[in-house]
């Protein structure tokens, strides 16, 4: 752990009208780290990156960028974060060329320095190839990937980014989280929100937003603990019928059906299994076998979600 | 699950655009009351075929049969056997709920006399009923996108057309969302969908991999998982991660790596012959070394396996 965290925010408020948009909001991402912030729509990730950005204001508490406070000093700030909105402002009838030289000019980076920068942003993008074509003309991945090109040409010491990835295939998603490792060596902090939870895997910590306030705040590995219960999955050639016999059976709090299995979440797997067979056996659903799976980031999170309480023992964010 | 019958008949189908092959004599079929996904990189040829299949572009050469209609002779009468939904909802944020699903029902000349049972049927099936006359535009996105889907099944049609129906919404509403298609499919309508989340993909009972306009793997999820990948797969515990994945790259026997989860995976040709070697190459780099061991791909694996060539440098640079 570096001595300060490159972002501190703490009781971090921020209302619309009657809306609790961020409600005393507290936690903290380290240089070099990776921390994602995941929870349903309207839970308050956008708005607290804005703050952060220094393009919204706060109406209570501190966020701290870099030693600097944003919500006092908004402009300060900017020389060494960059933040890549949902839509970031590419301009698609520039080239990928005239974009990075764009940003560049905007915060001044010498001519020398910014050759070398773009060259290896570039190349880590896998984008070398297309320098003189219009943005507009790119894939959905190279245009997101081109985006997150023009906010590091500063070499920021914090990145935030707002759903980075939407609409992006695995094999840009991959070049592009490929970039963001590579970044943690030069100590940069990266606050991302995402909707997808295969993505928070791959944070260092994750937190769950909800309604404005951090309901679970770990490392993956941690938070998966967390989940209430377990989760069997059942192989069957009849899935539908499966999840039929056993949705609502004692100690089964949800069946979901997932191609040709059902998850069910269980209580304790070990008392119900019996149970649970006889049940399919009665019904005469055909099964191949019970297996114990290991919760997703996924299921915690629809789990606290839908709970719309944090598990017990959850954690306060570090 | 399955019935005998096929909802979609894609044989020898190519289409150009000029010197540009986007679809090059692919053959599938899609059977009733199935889950049908489609994967593939941006740009693959996804949305063609999409298009194709409802009348919206002919193609080149090759046929296309949904619902027993020939899509290239008959594509007004394709349009009322199918619904349609994009990732763009294409709901009249200004109009109120129930505005929005009379609209589409006229769109499709629903007959006036079911209007009543089908409105109240779309209502339910989506999970909206008594926000008949919330504005459009005030819906949470999880809600939206199941007006949506309710507008696009309107008239019961036999097959419907996903195309990323959910990217950027939250985990919860993606459970709830797939939880609808699955009543959907039950009912008997075959479900046509494309995804970037491999988790997603998890849900379809087939999936077909379309790369740069040829289909280059299809089946089961299983059958994806266990049988098309010509590779070995290594799943490396390596800290930091960061440098772990450069290191990755750099040894001769990985032929590809990506962080996963808070681990790294490392293609190689055979596990066996490669193991000693990723271990030697990462503790002399200086970094700690945990469990390596082959394991499974998942889905995303095999995804950037099959496809990760990449998109293809353009000729001049338009």
């Amino acid at each position: 752990m570096g001595p300060l965290p490159a972002i501190v925010v703490s009781a971090l408020s921020k209302r619309f009208g009657e809306v609790h948009a961020v409600d005393r909001l507290t936690f903290d991402v380290n240089a070099g780290e990776i921390f994602g912030l995941v929870g349903p729509d309207g839970a308050g990730k956008t708005t607290t990156l804005r703050i952060l950005a220094g393009v919204l204001g706060a109406d209570a508490g501190s966020a701290m960028v870099g030693g600097c406070d944003v919500v006092r000093n908004p402009e300060r700030a900017k020389l060494f974060l960059s933040y890549m909105s949902q839509r970031f402002g590419l301009y698609e009838d520039l080239t990928v060329d005239e974009n990075i030289r764009f940003f560049a000019d905007l915060f001044g980076i010498p001519r020398q320095k910014r050759v070398q920068r773009s060259q290896e942003l570039l190349a880590a993008a896998g984008l070398s190839d297309f320098r003189r074509r219009l943005a507009g003309n790119l894939s959905g991945g190279m245009k997101q990937k081109l985006g997150l090109v023009c906010a590091l040409i500063h070499t920021p010491k914090v990145l935030l980014l707002d759903e980075p990835t939407n609409g992006v295939d695995p094999v840009s998603r991959r070049d592009f989280w490929r970039i963001l490792y590579s970044l943690l060596a030069e100590g940069v902090a990266v606050l991302t929100s995402t909707s997808y939870l295969d993505e928070a895997e791959r944070c260092h910590r994750v937190g769950l937003l909800y309604r404005g306030r951090m309901l679970l705040c770990d490392r993956p590995e941690e938070l998966k603990k967390k989940f209430p219960g377990e989760v069997l999955a059942v192989h069957s050639a009849q899935p539908e019928r499966v999840r039929e016999a056993l949705a609502g059976a004692p100690g089964v709090r949800h069946a979901l059906l997932v191609g040709d299995r059902v998850h069910l979440f269980v209580d304790d797997a070990a008392r119900r299994l019996e149970d649970l067979r006889g049940r399919l056996e009665s019904a005469g659903a055909a099964f191949d076998s019970f297996q114990p799976v290991r919760a997703s980031i996924e299921d915690l999170f629809v789990s606290a979600v839908e709970s719309g309480t944090a598990p017990a023992g959850a954690a306060k964010p570090s | 699950m399955m019935g005998n019958e096929p909802s979609v008949v894609v044989e020898n189908l190519t289409k150009r655009f000029g010197a540009f092959v986007a679809l090059d004599s692919i053959n599938f079929q899609a059977w009733r009351g199935e889950i049908f996904g489609f994967l593939g990189p941006n740009g693959a040829g996804k949305s063609t075929t999409i298009r194709i299949l409802c009348g919206l572009l002919r193609p080149t050469s090759g046929r296309a049969q949904v619902a027993g209609i020939d899509v290239a002779a008959k594509p007004e009468a394709v349009r009322q056997q199918i619904g349609y939904m994009s990732q763009k909802f294409s709901l009249y944020n200004d109009l109120e709920v129930i505005e929005n699903l009379r609209f589409f029902a006229g769109l499709y000349s629903v007959p006036t006399k079911d209007l009543r049972l089908r409105l109240a049927w779309a209502l339910r099936m989506a999970g909206i009923e008594g926000r008949e006359r919330a504005l459009t535009r005030t819906l949470a996105v999880g809600w939206k996108q199941r007006l949506a889907l309710a507008c696009a099944v309107l008239h019961r049609p036999p097959v419907v057309f996903l195309d990323e129906p959910t990217s950027g919404v939250d985990a919860v509403s993606r459970r709830q969302f797939w939880e609808l298609i699955q009543q959907m499919v039950s009912e008997g309508i075959t479900v046509f969908v494309t995804t970037h989340y491999m988790d997603e993909a998890e849900y379809c009972n087939r999936l077909v991999l379309i790369d740069r306009g040829r289909i280059v793997a299809m089946g089961t999820p299983t059958e994806l998982k266990t049988r098309h990948m010509k590779r070995d797969l290594l799943m490396v515990e390596c800290e930091p991660l960061g440098p772990g994945l450069e290191a990755l790259h750099e040894i001769p026997a990985v032929l590809d790596a990506a962080v996963f989860g808070s681990s790294l995976h490392a293609v190689v040709a055979n596990a066996q012959a490669a193991l000693p070697g990723i271990r030697r190459g990462l503790e002399s780099r200086g970094l700690k070394v945990g469990r390596v061991e082959q394991i499974q791909p998942s889905l995303e694996d095999v995804f950037v396996a099959l496809t990760a060539t990449r998109e293809s440098v353009p000729k001049g640079n338009a």
